[in-house]
């Protein structure tokens, strides 16, 4: 399955992932190569086969409702670029 | 051109619980920003999410409580977008298998009707941060506090057909939730907030209209005004033969108007796909069952119990089931005084009528509902008439003594002492020649309107402490 340049510019922006022009045609042969891969893997006759989403068949353990985190504001805006009055600061999102 | 509004509503519910959903985090409002935020919430390489034990409980209690299948094996998905208040670049969320399936509730309007909504599913999902966008020099400012806090996203069936009706379901939401206790329900501070899905199509149609989505409207008020104006702007696009088209929108509430988002805000590719840090959440029936026995007397349950135990009308029988408190607090007020019909009209016109005039809750009430019981008690045994209990009552309010001290103290007790009234009333009689002509003249349809005259005279007389039974029948054997 082959894929065209304006997906990758979509995929590219959605992922907020800067692609120069001419690099384009070269991601879109990789990553055509790579659903390839997924289409093989399409072929494969899985009917009445469950997803398997754990090896051991585990399931999500539950934690209890209780607060077990302190506050560490102190140590992590310390490696912030920007914070002021206990919030981080980050480049205006809207105008 | 006849329109019908189409109306489908998301309403995020912030559960109750200490701790966030993914961290051991504490979820409490109005901390100092970021003092709540974890390595979790804040993203930091590495973290892992675990799940909380108690959001999975409150969302399978509201699946309990709108009669839904419960999703036995849930899964949870990433819902891709960036945004600064959202540290991972992708929320938690439930897509393809939600914990609480398809439900539905029963609906009480203004007119007495009801109606039954349809619930799509419900689905646990993690909070964002907080983006305060004023007077950083340029830059926006992140609170990560509320990031992690647990939602329940609760996804009606366009079933609803008007503002009354939007307003209608969420104040059902809203009681259905605090009998719950699954959530503080607090619109002010966020913990329900509401996206609303509006269409039209011409009255008698079947096929839906292009919707527009207003996101985000916190007050049952907003939801109302946002319906209207959003109407309003449709029926004109479409009457002028214009399209709608589909698109997010926000109420402005200083300027009672929709507003389209801009495009940058609207994220409309959010690639689910599933969570891999998080494994199936599977539940047994044998838990589900626990919580089935542990849930409480639920709203639609209570006010169908006050309409036959209590002989209430459906229009009061729902006002008084509106929270948990006030319904406890009117049912110790008839176990105190006996009376479900009195008691009902107590609490109701006086009781909140203070209670919203002083804009309290029930549980600040300066009268307890035993106290009120007894003052109710004094009524029935026709120590004083209603209108000097509403006295009594006043003074209750204002902190002074029980009802039976107040009633002593002030010397309010009904007069039935015969020979007093009978003074009263001759002197009545007396006092109003004319009228005792013009009323001997009457034919008895117009004597039943003139006597109303002289109790009200024999009512002032006595500072309304004559007992109006006894008054009536004193008139009635003098005015011969």
């Amino acid at each position: 399955m082959a894929i065209e340049q304006d997906e990758i510019e979509k995929i590219a922006e959605l992922a907020r992932i800067r692609i120069a022009d001419e690099q384009i045609g070269e991601v879109a042969q990789r990553i055509t190569r790579i659903l390839d891969m997924v289409d093989q893997l399409q072929a494969a006759d899985t009917a009445g086969v469950e997803p398997m989403a754990n090896p051991l068949d585990a399931v999500q353990l539950l934690r209890a409702d209780t607060v077990t985190e302190t506050n560490r504001r102190e140590a992590f805006q310390a490696i912030a670029p920007a914070v002021e009055d206990g919030l981080y600061l980050v480049p205006k999102v809207i105008d | 051109m006849q329109w019908e509004t189409v109306i489908g509503l998301e309403v995020h519910l912030q559960l109750a619980t200490r701790s966030k959903i993914f961290s051991g985090s504490a979820t409490d409002f109005g901390a100092e920003p970021n003092t709540q935020a974890s390595a979790v919430d804040l993203a930091m390489p590495g973290m892992l999410p675990v799940l909380n034990e108690q959001a999975v409980r409150y969302a399978v209690m509201f699946g309990l409580g709108i009669d839904a299948h419960i999703g036995m094996r849930s899964v949870f998905d990433r819902k891709n977008y960036f945004y600064p208040d959202l540290p991972k670049g992708y929320q938690i969320s439930q897509f393809s298998d939600p914990i609480v399936g398809a439900g539905q509730f029963e609906i009480q309007l203004e007119d007495g009707s009801s109606k039954q909504i349809g619930i799509t599913r419900a689905h646990l999902e993690e909070d964002a941060g907080k983006s305060l966008h004023e007077d950083f020099h340029g830059m926006s400012g992140i609170d990560l506090n509320r990031a992690g806090t647990p939602l329940l996203e609760i996804v009606s069936e366009p079933d609803i057909r008007s503002a009354a009706e939007a307003v209608a379901y969420l104040k059902t939401l809203h009681s259905l939730v605090t009998y719950l206790g699954i959530s503080d329900g607090n619109m002010a501070e966020g913990s329900m907030r509401c996206d609303i899905n509006i269409s039209l199509r011409p009255m008698g149609s079947e096929k839906l209209g292009t919707r527009a989505e207003i996101k985000n409207v916190n007050s049952f008020r907003f939801v109302e005004r946002a319906i209207r104006h959003e109407f309003e702007r449709q029926a004109d696009i479409l009457e002028s033969g214009g399209r709608i088209v589909q698109e997010t929108r926000l109420y402005d509430a200083d300027r009672d108007e929709t507003r389209p988002m801009r495009s940058k805000e609207v994220a409309n590719d959010y690639r689910y796909f599933p969570e891999p840090d998080l494994l199936p959440v599977v539940i047994d029936e044998q838990y589900v069952a626990e919580i089935r026995k542990s849930l409480p007397e639920l709203p639609a349950d209570k006010r169908q119990r006050f309409i036959e135990q209590h002989q209430l009308s459906a229009y009061d029988a729902g006002v008084l089931v509106d929270s948990p408190a006030l319904a406890d607090y009117y049912e110790q007020v008839v176990a105190a005084c006996g009376d479900a019909k009195i008691a009902a009209n107590w609490v109701q016109v006086e009781l909140r009528g203070q209670l919203n005039k002083n804009e309290l809750a029930i549980e600040a009430s300066p009268v307890s509902a035993n106290s009120l019981g007894q003052l109710i008690t004094r009524i029935l045994d026709n120590s004083i008439s209603g209108k000097i209990a509403k006295q009594v009552f006043e003074a209750m309010w204002q902190g002074e003594d029980s009802a039976d001290e107040i009633i002593e103290a002030r010397g309010l007790k009904q007069v039935s002492d015969s020979g007093a009234l009978e003074a009263m009333v001759d002197q009545v009689i007396a006092d109003n020649a004319a009228q005792v002509t013009q009323f001997l003249e009457a034919d008895d349809g117009k004597r039943k309107k003139l006597v109303g005259f002289f109790v009200g005279q024999v009512m002032k007389v006595s500072k309304g402490q004559a007992n109006p039974q006894m008054v009536n029948k004193l008139l009635a054997e003098k005015l011969k």
